[in-house]
């Protein structure tokens, strides 16, 4: 990707976020800066804190510490229905549909409450343009709960997508998909990308990560251990001690040291 | 023409209850009244248990509280001309009960909601038992009796109670057809969603409280003038709070007419079958309830839609 599409001007500013739950430190201290137009890919290992932190700046849990501004104004208290309106859209890692609803009806409810449509008709038409956008033209009328899980997905993406968001952060939109599917996954979120949707996404494959991402962020143990320009965070011996531990950075800094 | 159906049925229900004064007799003008009094109590409990999908078990609570509100005022002067303003006053003070309390409730879900409600109930019952001096305790409340021949009081508190359950009605499709329906039903389904897909989910949630609350408390008020004597167990009886929840699963929950099918049948049932088995009708009560939960999840109004539909 080139790195040239974000405009540079700041969207999102995290500064020293933590969170704890009772003794459990599960974000400590996170500071990131997010610029319009950005692609930036989160990883960690399991238990990392992505999501957490994820619910910190949509406002699902309230922050311990800390300080989450959009667009220049503080958003740290915000509840995730006040982000969704600012334009702070998110997919969930397990997919949270209307499942009883029409696939129309569940986006029909993000461009009436967060896109701002000034009515049903209006809420309507976007929302089946989004529909065709993610490829699920042919499947308004169903109810949610018995699409496939790709296509549950795709609803969540068009869902989030009818909320007009000027920061959309996937989740693991990936988890649980084939390899073809996710192949048609990616080339979704490159489209919405194109439309100048600034994205963060959550991710475990690195291949996804790799081929998506303008910049990433590695998490671990809540910590922000390393960010920066995708080649050279995965070569960061400190990602590659989260990831394999110990033992194995050790002897991949003794094989560098020793190469000619 | 086939939407329009429901609607005609209901206005030739309103009138065929409205005209019973004029051709039938002051029984049956007394079952009209308690078919539109459940209604409006039916009405109600779908916005906050068939819209949101919280189990409320508030309604005698709000209808218990209307009628002291409304008795107490009538007794303090608010009766004969005024007497509509009583009427309002309770119904309004029930809706302001019903914001504060909702405030702190709501933030609960499924059991534990339906508990923190019936608790309500309790309480109210409790506070109305022992504070003699305005409420006069477990003896009760006498109430100034409006004046007129019996035939007169009859057809005042019919057309009183219709036109609580009218407004509770076009509440209902002003609700069904809107925003405030809308995300209310985003609500049931899934609430985190909700949120996340911006709907204010406590406003909304408070809104569907008092939706629930203010025509109970209407007719608790039109109710104490109406029998001129009210008691701490009878008006906030836990019975009436749970015949709210049956007659509208009976019908449907979350749909327009499916409170008025089923308060009008649960009445129609009471008043001819269960007249049958006094000793036993709380019995036939809980039968009828565990015969709903296994056949009818979905009430009389969605399985005829299953069966078009299908």
């Amino acid at each position: 990707m080139n790195d040239s599409r974000g405009s540079g001007e700041v969207l999102l500013k995290v500064e020293r976020l933590s969170k704890a739950f009772g003794g459990i430190q599960a974000v400590r201290d996170v500071s990131f800066t997010l610029s319009e137009g950005e692609i930036v890919g989160l990883i960690g290992p399991n238990g990392a804190g992505k999501t957490t932190l994820v619910n910190l700046v949509t406002g699902v849990f309230p922050a311990s510490s800390g300080t989450v501004v959009f667009r220049g104004s503080d958003i740290t208290r915000q509840r995730p229905f006040q982000a969704a309106r600012r334009g702070i859209a998110r997919t969930f890692q397990i997919v949270q549909p209307f499942p009883a609803m029409t696939v129309l009806e569940n986006v029909v409810a993000g461009a009436l409450f967060a896109g701002g449509a000034a009515d049903r008709a209006t809420a309507e038409n976007e929302a089946m343009a989004h529909l065709e956008f993610v490829g699920l033209g042919a499947e308004v009328l169903r109810p949610a709960a018995s699409l496939t899980l790709p296509s549950r997905k795709r609803l969540e993406l068009a869902k989030s997508l009818a909320m007009k968001p000027k920061v959309l952060l996937l989740d693991e939109v990936n988890a649980g998909l084939n390899t073809s599917e996710i192949d048609q996954a990616l080339a979704l979120i490159r489209a919405i990308a194109a439309r100048g949707v600034t994205i963060i996404i959550i991710e475990h494959l690195m291949k996804v990560v790799l081929s998506l991402s303008q910049r990433i962020l590695v998490l671990h143990h809540g910590e922000l251990i390393s960010s920066g320009d995708p080649h050279d965070v995965v070569n960061d011996p400190k990602v590659i001690e989260a990831y394999l531990g110990s033992k194995f950075a050790e002897r991949q800094k003794q094989l560098a040291g020793t190469a000619p | 023409m086939k939407a329009r159906l429901p609607y005609i049925l209901f206005a030739i229900w309103v009138l065929a209850l409205a005209a019973t004064p004029w051709v039938a007799s002051n029984y049956i003008v007394k079952i009209a009244t308690f078919l539109a009094m459940y209604g409006a109590i039916a009405l109600s409990w779908n916005f906050i248990g068939g819209f949101t999908g919280y189990p409320s078990f508030a309604t005698a609570a709000f209808v218990g509280l209307g009628a002291y509100s409304g008795a107490l005022l009538q007794n303090a002067g608010m009766s004969g001309a005024w007497l509509p303003l009583a009427w309002l006053s309770g119904a309004l003070i029930v809706a302001l009960f019903s914001a504060l309390i909702g405030l702190i409730i709501l933030r609960m879900k499924g059991h534990y909601f339906a508990i923190g409600s019936i608790a309500i109930v309790e309480v109210l019952s409790q506070l109305a038992s022992s504070w003699s001096s305005l409420t006069g305790g477990g003896e009760g409340l006498n109430v100034k009796f409006l004046a007129g021949g019996p035939d007169f009081i009859g057809r005042v508190f019919l057309y009183t109670m219709l036109v609580i359950m009218l407004m509770a009605f076009v509440a209902t499709l002003l609700v069904d057809r809107g925003r405030l329906g809308f995300g209310l039903r985003c609500i049931q389904q899934n609430e985190d969603a909700a949120d996340m897909v911006g709907i204010d989910v406590t406003r909304y949630k408070i809104y569907a409280f008092v939706l629930s609350a203010v025509f109970c408390g209407a007719v608790g008020a039109a109710y104490s003038s109406w029998v001129a004597y009210i008691s701490p167990t009878d008006s906030f009886s836990i019975l009436l709070t749970l015949k709210a929840p049956v007659m509208v699963l009976l019908g449907g929950p979350g749909t327009v007419f499916g409170p008025i099918v089923g308060s009008a049948l649960f009445v129609l049932m009471e008043e001819t079958i269960w007249a049958k088995f006094l000793d036993y009708h709380q019995a036939v009560l809980g039968v009828v309830i565990v015969l709903l939960i296994f056949f009818l999840p979905g009430g009389l109004l969605r399985l005829r839609f299953k069966k078009g539909a299908a």
